[in-house]
């Protein structure tokens, strides 16, 4: 499971999307470099997951282009998603719901399903395991395709607490191992500044906040930066929150 | 990353034995022939001793010996498997109609706008009132029962079908869609197995129509068949053949009730609600 190709980034300009009256995204200029880990947070109703969509080739943007850099494959670059609600198919089993969309590659859908610590789970049915478990067969299937870009829209939002730091944990070593680009939408202040590269602070007035984490891996949750930070951002996010409840009249 | 390689029992445990149910003893598994029992032992008693007239409601004993001998002259058997030849045919000829409009129409807007208006229409009319309009068009054979059975399977399996389809999780073809399924795939993937459960009920609903506009088309100017039994046993003042046919009825009905319900206990194996039943 070595990735031979290169790594691709995205170069976003000018996108924006409407539904009917209603503009979610304006103007957004954004480059992502290839291999980058981004995060983004904002306050609900600003247009993150819209984003993730139309990146995803699930909506088409209303305006603007997008572009791929870095090392393009042929035939443009792919994406997968995982939400945050699992999306398993309730009658294929385990090893099924991570090889949906290939092939003869129930193999190499077994060593996913190991890295993410589900072996000898591949025949179980997705209700006889835990919420936990059942994002980590959705892990292992948006993987499986080997996306140039994973998406992930609150992938762990629903997951307790514990649970969730483990998914971060699993995340960051699987990453570790196979670079690839990654956008990740939270609410999670703590998550968006433990996990990425970069974190994004998405709000009605576009990017208002564009912050680099340097820090070395695994980081730190205590780390006092990231605290100071974790603090900016989310005094960032209370307030992008109150101008949207005001803009809506809510 | 340790909690994952532990084992782990499976999360779905049978409902039914959660808080407020004590573990139930075995004898239970009885409970539910008592009441049967019961009723079949008061018949007995109430016909033999004359409680209940036995010229309307013979005694068991007399039910049973009267399918003996039925059955010994072979009369018996051609009458089921007649009675089973006509559910058979109009079942199937029927559920392959109420498929086949329930796919185009659950997945085909264009299908959707040429058929539904008009089904929904012919579904208004109940499809017993066509009896003499039968009769008249295809005189007292097989055909106007057979077809009886055809016209009241259709709609339960079509109209499940088509709600089956339009309720299937939007987010999962979403995902099906994202993650690289053809139509053909997605259909046959996602769209065909979540409309499972509905389509299922609706066969077993069909069934139990089927059943009954049998016994309905039966009473047709017969001379085979349960239903001739049972008209037969009027004529000839042989209450226990009626009593035999009804009887006969009840447990085909069961039968194929039991039939549907481990099919669905197979083909749902992985719903939980289903599971239970196929124990």
């Amino acid at each position: 499971m070595t990735t031979a190709r290169g790594l691709v980034g995205l170069e976003l300009a000018s996108i924006g999307r409407r539904y009917g009256d209603n503009q979610v995204l304006r103007d957004l200029d954004l480059t992502i470099d290839p291999g980058d880990f981004v995060a983004i947070l904002g306050p609900s109703g600003v247009g993150k997951s819209t984003l993730l969509r139309i990146l995803a080739g699930l909506e088409e943007p209303s305006s603007g282009t997008m572009t791929p850099i870095g090392d393009v494959p042929a035939g443009g670059p792919t994406a997968r998603m995982m939400f945050q609600e699992d999306r398993l198919l309730p009658w294929k089993s385990v090893l099924d719901n991570v090889a949906l969309g290939t092939k003869g590659q129930r193999d190499k859908a077994a060593e996913l399903l190991a890295q993410v610590g589900l072996a000898g789970r591949e025949k179980a049915w997705p209700a006889e395991l835990s919420g936990g478990q059942r994002q980590r067969v959705a892990l292992a299937r948006a993987l499986m395709h080997r996306p140039d870009v994973l998406l992930l829209d609150e992938p762990f939002g629903a997951l307790d607490a514990i649970t969730r730091v483990t998914m971060q944990q699993l995340l960051e070593s699987i990453l570790a191992e196979h670079p690839r680009t990654v956008l990740l939408v939270t609410h999670d202040v703590e998550e968006a500044l433990v996990l990425a590269d970069r974190v994004l602070l998405l709000t009605p007035q576009g990017i208002t906040r564009d912050l680099r984490v340097p820090q070395a891996r695994p980081r730190h949750r205590g780390d006092a930066q990231l605290a100071a930070w974790k603090e900016e951002l989310l005094d960032g996010l209370l307030e992008a929150d109150r101008a949207v409840h005001a803009a809506t009249g809510s | 990353m340790s909690d994952a390689t532990v084992s782990v029992a499976p999360a779905v445990t049978a409902p039914g034995r959660g808080l407020g149910r004590l573990p139930t003893p075995h004898w239970t598994t009885l409970l539910p022939w008592v009441v049967p029992v019961l009723v079949l032992v008061g018949w007995q008693w109430a016909s033999s001793t004359g409680v209940i007239s036995a010229a309307i409601l013979p005694p068991p004993t007399d039910v049973v010996d009267a399918a003996r001998s039925l059955w010994s002259t072979g009369e018996l058997q051609s009458h089921i498997l007649v009675s089973l030849r006509r559910i058979a045919v109009g079942f199937v000829v029927g559920a392959a109609i109420g498929l086949a409009f329930g796919f185009a129409v659950g997945l085909s807007r264009i299908a959707e706008g040429l058929f539904d208006r008009t089904l929904q229409m012919v579904r208004a009319l109940p499809h017993l009132a066509l009896v003499p309009l039968l009769i008249a068009a295809f005189g007292i054979g097989e055909m106007p029962k057979v077809l009886l059975v055809t016209l009241g399977v259709i709609f339960p399996v079509y109209l499940n079908t088509v709600s089956g389809i339009r309720t299937v999780d939007e987010k999962l073809i979403q995902l099906g869609r994202s993650y690289g399924l053809g139509r053909g795939q997605l259909i046959r993937e996602v769209i065909v197995p979540g409309a499972m459960p509905m389509i299922l009920t609706g066969i077993r609903y069909a069934l139990g129509v089927a059943w009954l506009t049998l016994v309905i088309a039966e009473t047709i100017a017969t001379r085979e068949g349960i239903g001739y039994l049972a008209q037969n046993g009027r004529d000839m003042l042989r209450n226990e053949r009626i009593v035999l046919a009804i009887v006969l009825y009840a447990g085909a009905g069961l039968l194929a009730d039991q039939i549907t319900r481990f099919i669905e206990a197979r083909v749902l194996r992985w719903n939980p609600n289903y599971r239970k039943a196929a124990r």
